[in-house]
């Protein structure tokens, strides 16, 4: 038994170290989990699948307990082992407190209301529906020992690190060796004339000066027909380039200010998918789209406490992680205990988009009653990684749109009948904004 | 001489367009009509913390707003299971709305089935959201409610989300959705 065992251990320690990129860390945990299967056999009588008691595990427990975090219960790992040596509890214990916690602390057991007590009286739902073999299969999940994350990151931080310092060193010694190759280039030309020189003296042949005639400037300005003709022609450009210029005062077409903390709509509403309106969650009852508060951070951040997506050069989990922290230091939580601090912090935001305060402008009569999607005006903000304003926002990007859309009348009783006159009144079959008087200036102006 | 004075002042002016930064907002032709003199929506503002949105006076209550009786506790989870019960009547509800609002705010986590297995769920990014027909919970329209007011466990309060028509609306269709997987 022994010698399998360590047998086993070298194996899934050169695995690790061969381990490139993180699919592969799931087999190895596979690999792992039938080792310690067999390996838990010979310490439990019972019988437990710990793949399967993962699925279970993920589905009916993770929303409160991580494996080797405390959430809003505790920590599992090796759960059933530590009960039995610190507390002397045994299988049936926790079987009973899986199935139904609430009556086995009102039934008095002091474990029971001890750790009830501990987690403030969050009662733990029951689970009636779990076999015991579906209890044996999660504690022999819990039971699995922890794969080391350190020597997997390590393995495979070093070739990607090489790989990116390779490329760095190639370009470096193409462009040495380009310059280089241009300095004797150039060293060996101001030798050749150096030399042709010398034979010119040598053999008594002259070298023709360039003859200074008129030149050129004091020709051109003698020529009055020209200096006209590129006066106009400067006049002309310079009042274009001022006119571009006067006309882009104002426009903040671009704009993409450097935020307090880094927000990637790129990972949240692109990779995850989560509705723009989850967050902006105002746009569609008021005029102002406005920026979550960090509550609506916390609703997933609670449990997201680290990332876990692609990573590139300049953006990579660490600097990702960090950006998390700062969340959970503006909301005043305390990611160790699970629980708030009351200390906190308010993010100071860089507003982006500005509409002048001459201009009125309501969120809710685009979102709600027209059902324009955010993407229209705001751009493809879902593979934004930074975000910037995409349209100009100007009277003209305004006034087009309301030209361009009809009104949308379909589940909207209010529209119904103002649609139907006003497009007999145009003789036509659908009505834009425009035709509704939304090009009239008192609208957005008053 | 004088065409190349045109040039550097051309060169000047090409310079200064060119040199516009993304990160700092544009120059305005008359900045006292674009910034308003009230407050501005989350501006700064003379108070002692200096920011513009102000919490309300302790106690103070919105116009139109019928304060939530039942506690955040689990107490009060089994106090609102038992005897909240929903006002809106079957002519009241509307399911379309409450599928619009349920798969923007729930459908992330919950899964559009309520089955548990939403976008966030599938690429483990959140895990153990829990089946709407799961016995061990029983859900009814008072629990639904309470979870949705407060939050319960890992899951966060949708109140400032959702007013309190738009929370019985969801409730409803999560309701349906019960019914539907029990099925």
């Amino acid at each position: 038994m022994k010698k399998s065992y360590q047998r086993l251990e070298d194996n899934s320690t050169n695995n690790m170290k061969q381990v490139k990129y993180r699919n592969s860390v799931s087999k190895l945990r596979l690999f792992g989990s039938v080792f310690l299967l067999a390996f838990s056999l010979s310490l439990f009588a019972q019988d437990g699948d710990p793949t399967k008691g993962k699925s279970l595990f993920n589905t009916n427990c993770a929303a409160c307990h991580n494996l080797d975090k405390k959430m809003t219960g505790p920590a599992l790992r090796g759960v059933e082992a530590r009960l039995a040596n610190d507390e002397g509890l045994d299988r049936n214990w926790l079987n009973s407190w899986i199935r139904n916690s609430s009556a086995l602390i009102k039934s008095g057991d002091a474990y029971a209301n001890k750790i009830y007590a501990e987690y403030n009286g969050a009662a733990m739902t029951a689970f009636p529906q779990f076999s015991d073999q579906d209890l044996s299969d999660i504690l022999a999940y819990t039971a699995q020992e922890k794969a080391q994350p350190a020597a997997v990151a390590a393995a495979s931080g070093i070739p990607s690190a090489q790989n990116g310092s390779d490329s760095g060193l190639t370009n470096n010694i193409i462009l040495g060796a380009l310059a280089v190759m241009f300095m004797l280039l150039a060293i060996g030309l101001i030798l050749v004339k150096q030399t042709l020189r010398r034979f010119a003296v040598a053999n008594n042949v002259e070298i023709a000066e360039a003859t200074k005639g008129k030149s050129l400037w004091k020709a051109f300005i003698q020529n009055q027909f020209l200096m006209l003709i590129v006066a106009i022609f400067f006049l002309l450009s310079s009042a274009y380039f001022v006119y571009g210029y006067l006309m882009q005062v104002g426009v903040d077409q671009g704009y993409q200010p450097v935020q307090p903390i880094h927000f990637s709509h790129k990972i949240h509403s692109g990779d995850n998918k989560i509705d723009c309106k989850y967050c902006h969650s105002s746009a569609r009852v008021s005029k102002h789209s406005g920026i979550p508060s960090v509550n609506i951070c916390m609703n997933c951040h609670k449990s997201i406490y680290e990332y876990n997506g692609e990573v590139t050069d300049e953006y990579s989990k660490e600097f990702y992680d960090a950006e998390i922290q700062k969340i959970y230091a503006a909301a005043g939580w305390d990611d160790v205990d699970q629980q708030y601090t009351g200390e906190t912090q308010p993010i100071k935001w860089v507003r982006i988009h500005n509409l002048p305060d001459f201009a009125y402008f309501n969120h809710s009569q685009h979102v709600s009653v027209a059902g324009i999607e955010c993407q229209t005006c705001h751009g493809p903000v879902e593979e934004m990684e930074i975000m910037y304003q995409y349209s100009s926002l100007t009277m003209g990007w305004c006034i087009n749109c309301h030209r361009e859309t009809n009104v949308k009348v379909k589940d909207n009783e209010y529209y119904t009948k103002i649609h139907d006159q006003l497009s007999k009144k145009y003789g036509v079959d659908q009505l834009t904004a425009a035709q509704m008087g939304g090009l009239e200036c008192g609208k957005c102006h008053y | 001489m004088k065409s190349l004075i045109k040039i550097l002042v051309i060169a000047v002016v090409l310079v200064a367009v060119s040199c516009k930064k993304d990160t700092a907002p544009n120059y305005q032709f008359m900045p006292n009509m674009y910034e308003s003199v009230g407050y501005k929506t989350y501006g700064e503002a003379a108070f002692q913390n200096g920011i513009e949105a102000q919490i309300p006076a302790q106690g103070s209550i919105p116009r139109g707003y019928v304060p939530f009786d039942i506690e955040n506790s689990t107490a009060g989870y089994e106090l609102a299971k038992a005897t909240l019960l929903s006002p809106l009547d079957s002519t009241k509800v509307e399911l379309n709305r409450g599928k619009e609002l349920y798969d923007i705010y729930c459908g992330i986590c919950h899964g559009n089935k309520g089955k548990g297995q939403g976008k966030l769920v599938q690429r483990e990014k959140i895990l153990g959201i829990p089946s709407y027909d799961d016995v061990g919970r029983a859900i009814n329209e008072g629990s639904i409610y309470h979870t949705i007011y407060y939050g319960k466990n890992a899951m966060g309060s949708y109140a400032n989300q959702l007013n309190e028509e738009e929370r019985w609306q969801v409730v409803s269709y999560v309701l349906k959705l019960k019914v539907d997987l029990e099925k």
